[in-house]
């Protein structure tokens, strides 16, 4: 019999502590495909946010550091430019990469740091509880939003693919989704995609990845990735937003 | 080679850090230790180092983070409001066991306060700054020698505890310039570090961390960090002691102080006071040892500080008064129950002497 689909080398045979509907194991997966797939797994250092994403040395078969809440990509700077030949990557959930490290994202992506981003929006705090995030939706009840976020008093969800396309130092800058079987092939593309152009010496690489936090959102699994595709999706919009054509920014 | 040159302290430090073999700086601009990222911005691109203006001290000493977990030395600078910022850099560097050199060339505040020498940031220096149970090992340079000399040792301490490392020095000693002696120039060939990641070619993947949530694991990682620091206590202690023998007073002073204490010793002697002097040069590990056994003999100590009486307080510690004073503590989320604190009742009640 022909095995068509199996565990990726690059993932420990390890349950997860993420909960039921919860697409951080789905992302996980597809990072561990890409890695697998270019065949690097020997040479990639992957460094993890705060946050549920906090445990990826738990599952990854690789090297690995937990940096402070938001520094995920200085500390990845400083990783890459010591091994500039390794395959760098950061995974962030939106409070880490869209509030408390604003100013580390956009400005390693501004440098072009040859690095991956791995980017989850869920639109909330996961880990601490189900606080609003900076991409939290208007009208979205959250922990701290009890009566839903209101833009006079909290500002309006951030849409960080588009704001980082604008910048020269990004080669790469797409939103996908994992909501159903058919986004989820989409975002394997598009996470191969950007360690591809990492391995080619492009630039910054960002992948946005929509994701569900049923336990947060109050919602059942299934649900979830209906809100993903219902709620998210029309003011998070899916797609590329830039993507480098050769070396011409040489 | 004992061919002196003039140097300005910044540049020494500077040259002193590219001597111990560090070829990574990330650092923010703020006076007065400017001369540092500048000339390393000029000479590190030569010797096939990198130099980063990062956006901030915290991408900066996150950036030092993720270079010396790659094995390599790195280093920072700024000076009290960017240490400020670098605490919480140097907090997980210190839980995740990572070495690197920060040198903070002090000014006045709190605040923004200004360029003025000071030495007000001791206690942040040597009390961790940070939040958690840690310490940093920090190295006072009082000659812009020892801001060469220093800064080289800084990164062998650094290297051989896994910890961060601070020079603690202010804007007198940065920016004046005295003759230098620089060690014939050698290439230092950093240690290996078999924890560093690198990728995991060869060997089982590994990772740095500083999260324990299990019951207990925290406990344990803070008292094998105690460990280190007890270790750092018995072996690493440097000072300097001069006239204790014969004096009638012990000046404790340490960096630019001690200079002008000097001075001051000569005019003291002038008028028939003998006056000794200890110069911590480690400030953690303090030098409590000499200073408690010097106080036994010479019971009129002087403490001179450029802030409000920091030292001062680990010149007090060192002091032994007639009061027995023990220590119990319970790190890392451990609570002491009523039965240990009734063991320590008895061991101190049982205690000779009292």
């Amino acid at each position: 019999m022909k095995k068509v689909f199996s565990r990726p080398k690059s993932l420990i045979d390890r349950q997860t502590h993420f909960c039921p509907g919860c697409t951080h194991g789905t992302a996980h997966r597809l990072v561990a495909d890409a890695i697998d797939h270019f065949g690097v797994q020997e040479e990639t250092i992957g460094v993890s946010g705060v946050g549920c994403a906090v445990f990826m040395y738990d599952y990854f078969a690789i090297d690995a550091i937990e940096a402070p809440h938001g520094r995920a990509p200085a500390v990845a700077t400083g990783i890459k430019r010591v091994h500039p030949k390794k395959i760098v990557f950061t995974y962030q959930g939106d409070g880490d990469l869209a509030s408390i490290g604003t100013a580390e994202t956009i400005h390693t992506a501004n440098r072009g740091e040859n690095i991956t981003i791995i980017f989850i929006n869920n639109t909330v705090y996961g880990m601490t509880g189900g606080q609003m995030a900076p991409t939290t939706l208007l009208g979205q009840k959250t922990t701290t939003t009890p009566y839903g976020r209101n833009f006079r008093n909290d500002g309006y969800p951030i849409r960080m693919a588009e704001m980082l396309a604008t910048l020269e130092g990004v080669a790469y800058s797409t939103r996908v989704s994992m909501h159903n079987a058919k986004e989820v092939l989409k975002a394997k593309k598009a996470v191969r995609r950007a360690f591809e152009m990492q391995i080619e010496g492009m630039g910054l690489t960002f992948v946005e990845l929509l994701s569900a936090c049923p336990t947060n959102w109050r919602v059942k699994p299934l649900e979830g990735q209906k809100r993903v595709e219902e709620e998210l999706i029309p003011y998070f919009p899916l797609g590329v937003f830039k993507e480098r054509k050769g070396k011409d920014f040489l | 080679m004992t061919e002196k040159i003039l140097l300005k302290g910044n540049i020494a430090l500077a040259k002193g850090a590219v001597a111990a073999g560090c070829r990574y700086y990330f650092g923010y601009p703020i006076t007065p230790q400017n001369d540092i990222p500048e000339f390393l911005s000029a000479e590190l691109p030569k010797i096939g180092g990198t130099f980063i203006q990062a956006e901030s001290e915290i991408a900066s000493i996150n950036m030092v983070l993720g270079a010396s977990a790659s094995g390599v030395r790195a280093m920072t600078s700024s000076s009290g409001p960017g240490i400020s910022l670098m605490q919480e850099g140097m907090s997980y560097m210190a839980g995740s066991e990572l070495p690197g050199l920060v040198v903070n060339v002090m000014r006045v505040g709190p605040g923004l306060g200004g360029i003025a020498p000071t030495q007000g940031d001791y206690f942040q220096a040597t009390r961790g700054g940070g939040h958690g149970d840690y310490f940093n090992i920090v190295l006072a340079p009082a000659s812009v020698q020892e801001m060469f000399d220093l800064a080289i040792k800084a990164f062998e301490l650094s290297d051989k505890y896994r910890n961060p490392a601070m020079i603690l020095c202010d804007a007198i000693l940065g920016q004046m310039k005295e003759p230098v002696v620089l060690e014939e120039t050698k290439t230092v060939i950093p240690p290996f570090k078999p924890w560093a990641l690198t990728g995991s070619k060869g060997r089982k993947p590994q990772f740095l961390k500083t999260l324990y949530l299990s019951d207990g694991e925290q406990e344990a990682h803070n008292l094998e960090l105690k460990e280190k620091y007890d270790r750092l206590r018995e072996e690493d202690v440097l000072f300097e002691a001069k006239g204790l023998d014969d004096s009638e007073i012990v000046i404790v002073a340490f960096g630019t102080v001690s200079r002008i204490a000097k001075t001051a010793i000569q005019m003291a002697k002038r008028e028939g006071i003998r006056v000794g002097m200890i110069r911590p040069i480690t400030l953690f590990p303090f030098p409590t040892e000499v200073i408690r056994e010097t106080a036994k003999k010479i019971p009129r100590v002087l403490v001179v500080e450029m802030n409000t009486g920091q030292m001062l307080q680990d010149v007090k510690l060192s002091i032994e008064s007639s009061v027995k004073l023990r220590f119990y503590g319970r790190p890392g989320g451990g609570i002491p129950t009523p039965e240990d604190m009734l063991r320590e009742i008895r061991v101190m009640f049982n205690e000779e002497g009292f």
